[in-house]
């Protein structure tokens, strides 16, 4: 018994840059493994409709300074490490991280005001540390992200390590540090599609090339604007598939960063009993945050508790094998 | 397919009389392709036309109502694919399922923490939908006892059993409920779906592993000898692809082709996943069906923390992105302040008002909370749109009188706006300007210091 269904799927004339972080020994590098992201003509996970050659990957936040905001559970869960980001990484790569974003977060003038020497050297540590792609983010302060970043991408030259964040205000060194030490940005963007398209632009013109950007589109946590930011990815995509060239770069999402800022991962204590077990939910938190935003497009997903790696792994896995329906 | 205003106005009496409220048949017409207004505005129009339009009209995904009164719940009639399009409008009914082979201490106790579940996030209230009852034992006695006892709550109900004879005992036990009744297959579709017209339940109609054209087809024999007409779909799937792509052409092959046989709304089985071996799992393939078109969807395993997530995560994707929520611009106050309480302002976006009034009620302290009007906008947001700066909120304190009320002229900002001091300072001359913390979640510890 069967009916005839009308075909639904989309001819797309677009199709998202593919974009590989990290270079192992034979391109100039020293990283065991690669990653490469992008590459699609669908929207996510349609294997029915086009092609995603390269799955959705899982990278881990480490912090080049012991984090004093963090949460219990978080704490508690990576333990030691904390303190030591060669370490921390190490451990993140145990536990399946595919790319490690380290957070030069000392830099920053009121957490510890470090320079350009103390980057360069933890910059190296990690590197020795792990043989996965290596994603380096400044302390959001525009002239100390310009010092500790150029000096990691100087650091890491050949390694093809992704430099974040490269904002507007910031955008020409960074983009000139990674033009002269072949390495990749992340443009991101206070959640607009039209800002996001301009960055890129800007970026383009100064002849960075196209396989060499990440777009961040800036994401909300689940119960906090979430639905905002996923409806902006959506839109951001769909218009790449449609064909405009200036927003079809990979997106990174920031999932643990946000998912753990919110009051129902840091508090344990003081919050309603249907709120239920403080680590289920918290675990539960970044993961859904994660899962929903793989939705709409997240090619990169950076994750912050030990548990939810093979959680958001499992669901890729899942997402990625092609799809018995004709 | 939606007729276009035109192919209206030709079915319309074309007097221009007005009596719609509509200077001409016209407009009136494009009123109605827009589906904003009611075709019985107009009192000239021919029952043909009126039968014509109706079935025009009709949703391309069925608007199906489990249960009656209190206790209903309405799914389907979805009319975009993305919900930036326009919006979702009916969100997923979350249920539990109960199986028969629970003892009676066992169902009982779930069956009331489920019942009595509830939770307020930004104001409203989130409570589980109903629960679904698991024929295990093949007995229609004991089938009909679980159902019965559920149906005392005030929940919406799926009754789940492959053999007829158990199904209608357990009608029999809640008539006129309209309990969803899981489901006629290939197999079986004669009787039960003679069951489901026969108690005026809506059925739902199970395909096999994705394979829609079957589905399909099913749905045909269905609606055509059965005369059954209120369904809900499942497609089989149980993965995350497969359940993906299937959600998806449904969806796509109701709203853009107007395909009946599957413009029905959706029910997911996450527990069933392939590898939802865990908690974490099931909770994580729910997600995808609150984000991918799950119109119902039923559960497993009863937690919490797992069900708080999901009840936020389907607020958020079922907010009406043209309307984000707000509350009322003006002076709240909490935990009744006096006139030496501190006084704290804020945006009118309601996730941000609830985090800080919420915070501040925690802290024990009274407050004195003041709410621009930002346009529903987040602090950052309102603050990068001008829409909460140093003018707005100068005008803000004038305007709610709080000076009247207070002795002092202290006001604190949220940490995120630190920059705009300088001006509010000027703007508000005598005040004291206070920074607080950038996330509501500082705020106890914030007022702790400051009364100290």
């Amino acid at each position: 018994m069967s009916a005839a269904v009308p075909d639904v799927k989309e001819i797309w004339s677009g199709r998202i840059v593919e974009v590989t972080l990290g270079a192992g020994p034979d391109q100039g590098g020293t990283r065991r493994t690669t990653v490469t992201v992008g590459g699609q003509n669908t929207l996510p996970f349609l294997h029915f409709e086009g092609q995603m050659p390269h799955k959705p990957v899982v990278a881990v936040e480490v912090r080049d300074q012991a984090p004093d905001d963090w949460s219990e559970l978080l704490v508690q869960a990576w333990g030691d490490v904390l303190s030591d980001p060669a370490a921390w990484a190490a451990r993140a790569e145990e536990l399946g991280a595919e790319v490690i974003a380290l957070s030069l977060d000392s830099a920053h003038p009121e957490r510890g005001d470090t320079g350009a020497k103390e980057a360069r050297s933890t910059v190296r540590r990690v590197l020795e540390a792990t043989g996965i792609p290596l994603i380096v983010y400044g302390p959001g302060q525009p002239d100390k992200d310009n010092e500790v970043l150029v000096a990691a991408a100087e650091e890491a030259a050949g390694e093809r390590i992704a430099l974040g964040n490269c904002e507007e205000k910031n955008y020409r060194t960074i983009v000139a540090a990674a033009l002269a030490n072949d390495q990749l940005v992340i443009a991101k963007t206070p959640i607009d599609v039209n800002l996001a398209k301009q960055l890129n632009v800007l970026i383009g013109d100064m002849r960075l090339s196209r396989d060499h950007i990440i777009m961040d589109p800036t994401t909300g946590a689940l119960g906090y604007g979430l639905e905002y930011t996923y409806s902006v990815m959506e839109r951001v995509r769909l218009a790449a598939l449609s064909g405009d060239a200036a927003l079809q770069q990979p997106m990174i999402v920031t999932a643990g960063y946000e998912a753990w800022r919110a009051k129902e991962t840091r508090t344990g204590e003081g919050v309603p009993a249907e709120w239920g077990d403080w680590r289920t939910r918290s675990l539960l938190w970044e993961a859904n945050t994660a899962v929903t935003l793989l939705e709409t497009g997240a090619d990169i997903v950076v994750l912050r508790h030990p548990d939810v790696i093979p959680l958001v792994k499992q669901a890729i896995e899942g997402l990625m094998q092609d799809s018995p329906v004709a | 397919m939606a007729l276009s205003g035109l192919a209206i106005y030709k079915m319309l009496p074309q007097t221009n009389c007005k009596e719609c409220g509509f200077p001409t048949c016209l407009a009136f017409a494009m009123k109605l392709a827009a589906r904003q207004v009611e075709l019985s505005a107009c009192p000239y129009v021919s029952e043909e036309t009126k039968a014509q339009l109706d079935s025009a009209a009709a949703p391309p995904i069925r608007l199906i109502a489990l249960g009656r009164d209190s206790h209903k719940l309405e799914v389907g009639n979805e009319t975009v694919i993305f919900r930036h399009e326009k919006t979702f409008y009916h969100q997923p009914g979350l249920f539990y399922r109960l199986s028969t082979a629970l003892g009676d201490q066992e169902f009982s106790g779930l069956l009331d923490q489920i019942a009595s579940y509830q939770v307020e996030r930004v104001g409203v209230a989130l409570r589980v939908d109903g629960v679904a009852i698991q024929d295990a034992s093949g007995s229609a006695e004991t089938f009909a006892k679980r159902v019965a006892q559920a149906a005392e709550k005030e929940l919406a109900l799926i009754l789940i059993s492959a053999d007829p004879a158990v199904m209608e005992a357990g009608l029999k036990a809640v008539e006129g409920r309209a309990p969803l009744v899981y489901a006629a297959t290939a197999e079986n579709w004669e009787k039960m779906a003679a069951l489901a017209h026969q108690y005026g339940a809506p059925l739902a109609v199970r395909g096999k592993d994705g394979d829609l054209e079957g589905l399909a087809a099913l749905v045909q024999e269905i609606t055509s000898k059965a005369k059954a007409e209120d369904l809900v779909l499942d497609p089989g799937t149980r993965g995350w692809a497969d359940t993906l792509a299937a959600f998806t052409k449904i969806r796509r092959a109701a709203i853009k082709k107007n395909f009946r046989s599957l413009g029905y709304p959706v029910i997911a089985f996450p527990g069933e996943g392939a590898g939802a071996d865990s908690l974490e799992m099931e909770t994580m393939l729910a997600a995808q069906a609150i984000d991918k078109y799950g119109s119902l969807i039923v559960l497993d395993r009863f937690d919490k923390a797992a069900l708080y997530s999901l009840l936020t995560l389907r607020q958020n994707i079922y907010t009406d992105p043209q309307k984000p929520i707000q509350v009322t611009p003006g002076l709240y106050e909490i935990s009744s302040p006096n006139a030496d309480s501190p006084l704290l302002v804020t945006t009118n976006f309601s996730l941000t008002y609830f985090s800080v009034a919420g915070e501040v009620e925690g802290s024990g302290r009274p407050a004195w909370l003041l709410v621009t009007d930002s346009e529903g906008m987040s602090v950052l947001t309102a603050w990068a749109a001008g829409k909460f700066d140093a003018e707005r909120i100068a005008k803000a304190v004038r305007a709610s009188g709080v000076t009247e009320r207070i002795k002092h002229q202290k006001i604190v900002i949220p940490g995120f706006v630190a920059s705009i001091s300088g001006e509010l300072e000027e703007e508000l001359a005598g005040w004291e300007i206070l920074v607080g913390p950038r996330e509501a979640i500082g705020i106890p510890s914030f007022l702790r210091q400051m009364a100290a």
